[in-house]
């Protein structure tokens, strides 16, 4: 089993990492700050709103990034539903990236709330208001949040698996300092 | 990486090692679900949750499916804020400075029920959400009791299981409310205003008040507690609860239309300044008289219409929703009132078939 391969880019590595830490703190801030009534969730929600538009900003970017650079090959041994899964899963947690802060964004906007980010900067409305609309987007952000937990917890257990028992360079692809040359 | 590591060498990880390395990826799965579950309050059936807090409210008679969960009985108004500019020496806010502001507001009853008779409108409340034309909005709610009933949301929680009506023989036990007042020293100004003050056949004649303290931002960065008031401009025309059984059960918006058609309902915008020492937390203390006031402007009242179609509906009067200039103080209510409407009105959006609007079975009102 070759284990020597090219890894994601610099810029690449430094999105993934960085956005890793954004979107779980996003979700467990999320989860939280709908279960309490106490102050913390002025702070909370307070916090939500730019850290959603700053991940869906890095989000696009990163699209970018990765139809321009693409990413270092599976392992050549690799039994085929992994790599179904594997894809899969990716494609999934882009799209989440994307559709969740827009959801958030059309929420409040159908909902009639002013989107305030910090200070007096603010985000128009993309949606008109209209209660029935709200009513789904609300439901869906929460069921796609449960659903991106979930995601997120199955591809770290997948990465560990990479790293510890595999330990087949996938994991390093995107920790390592080496060069992308393959 | 060394050139030795780099190239193939690995070694096959025994069975317990393999085993091991599981159980750790088992052992990080759960932790991450177990912290997730603790943090979305699934392992703690003591905390009080937005979903616990607005499960009560809704539990006070009646069906307020569709409808807001506490003030549920009410009608919509259109309006006009003429602001003075005389505020804006404290507060930045856009729509303190001189001008006219359209408003959508809301007048009701603080109660659970929202086919309540108007009899049972101890507490009468005005929301209002003013609008700038930066796309800046103001919302508050504001009721006519001098003070609030409590100081803090458990409290506030407590009270509200105290009024539960039992669905099965329409009833609450009125020694728990009792009971309530008994053991809570903090809400006797609130119960001595309820039972002493006269009871009105208008919203017109109340005074509205916002109860929690807020921060004015002025344009030096400074921060000043205030509190504000819609004050009216008719004075309070008693009427004896016996003459008020017999006006059926909407006599408030009947007199409401009734006012219009004479004219303009108005209210001045009265801003109080805190005194050092006076608490911006706490909502069953008043600041003692003698405090710095000004007339922020007037409030006129120029269109009635039902709730169930009307513009009011679909607004969220969350008190935290404000302009640059004005921001919340300490008070431990305004985070619970923002979550709990937040609450409310996720419920009563998803509801709409409980609520109708009027156009939707072809019945007109």
């Amino acid at each position: 089993m070759t284990v020597y391969r090219a890894s994601f880019s610099p810029l690449q590595k430094g999105l993934h990492w960085l956005m890793a830490i954004m979107v779980i703190a996003m979700l467990f801030i999320g989860v939280t700050m709908v279960s309490t009534v106490s102050p913390r969730f002025l702070t909370l929600i307070a916090i939500h709103k730019p850290l959603g538009i700053a991940i869906l900003a890095l989000a696009l970017l990163r699209l970018g990034v990765r139809s321009w650079r693409g990413a270092p090959p599976l392992p050549s041994d690799l039994p085929s539903t992994q790599v179904i899964a594997a894809r899969l899963s990716h494609l999934l947690l882009y799209a989440l990236l994307i559709a969740m802060p827009l959801i958030g964004w059309g929420m409040l906007s159908a909902g009639g709330y002013p989107i305030t980010l910090f200070g007096s900067w603010h985000l128009p409305a993309i949606l008109r208001q209209n209660a029935e609309t709200y009513a789904v987007l609300r439901t869906a952000h929460m069921l796609l949040a449960y659903v991106f937990f979930a995601t997120i917890l199955l591809h770290i257990a997948a990465a560990l698996f990479h790293a510890l028992i595999r330990r087949d360079g996938v994991f390093r692809a995107m920790v390592s300092r080496e060069g992308t040359k393959s | 990486m060394s050139e030795q590591q780099r190239v193939n060498h690995q070694t096959q990880l025994s069975r317990s090692a393999s085993l091991g390395r599981l159980a750790l990826i088992g052992g990080v799965m759960f932790s991450g679900a177990l912290a997730f579950a603790y943090a979305g309050g699934w392992l703690s059936p003591a905390r009080l949750t937005p979903e616990r807090m607005v499960a009560a409210l809704g539990a006070r008679g009646g069906n307020p499916l569709g409808h807001r969960r506490n003030h549920s009985k009410g009608v919509c108004f259109t309006g006009v804020f003429h602001a003075s500019g005389a505020v804006s020496r404290l507060s930045v806010a856009s729509m303190l400075a001189s001008g006219d502001y359209p408003v959508v507001g809301r007048f009701a009853i603080a109660v659970g029920d929202p086919d309540a008779s108007d009899l049972m409108g101890r507490v009468k409340s005005m929301a209002i959400q003013i609008s700038a034309p930066d796309g800046q909005e103001w919302r508050s709610g504001m009721n006519n009791s001098p003070v609030f009933v409590v100081s803090n949301p458990r409290d506030f929680y407590q009270l509200t299981l105290a009024q539960h009506v039992d669905p099965a023989t329409g009833k609450s036990d009125p020694e728990a409310v009792k009971s309530f007042f008994a053991t809570h020293p903090q809400s006797a100004s609130f119960a001595q205003w309820a039972k002493s003050a006269a009871w009105t056949a208008s919203w017109v004649d109340q005074d509205y008040n916002s109860l929690n303290a807020f921060r004015f931002i002025d344009s030096g960065g400074n921060s000043h507690f205030v509190r504000w008031s819609m004050k009216a401009t008719v004075p309070p025309t008693p009427a004896p609860q016996d003459a008020l059984a017999k006006m059926g059960a909407d006599f408030l918006e009947r007199d409401l239309r009734s006012r219009r058609l004479q004219g303009s309902p108005t209210w001045h915008l009265v801003v109080t300044v805190a005194a050092s020492e006076d608490p911006s937390n706490d909502a069953t203390k008043v600041w003692p008289a003698g405090r710095e006031e000004i007339d922020a402007g007037t409030l006129a009242v120029l269109g009635v219409e039902p709730e169930a179609d009307g513009p009011c509906r679909d607004i969220n009067y969350d008190p935290t929703i404000l302009p640059t200039g004005i921001t919340v103080s300490d008070d431990p209510l305004l985070a619970a009132r923002s979550a709990a409407y937040a609450r409310s009105f996720d419920l009563r959006t998803a509801e709409s078939k409980d609520y109708p609007h009027s156009g939707e079975f072809g019945d007109a009102r």
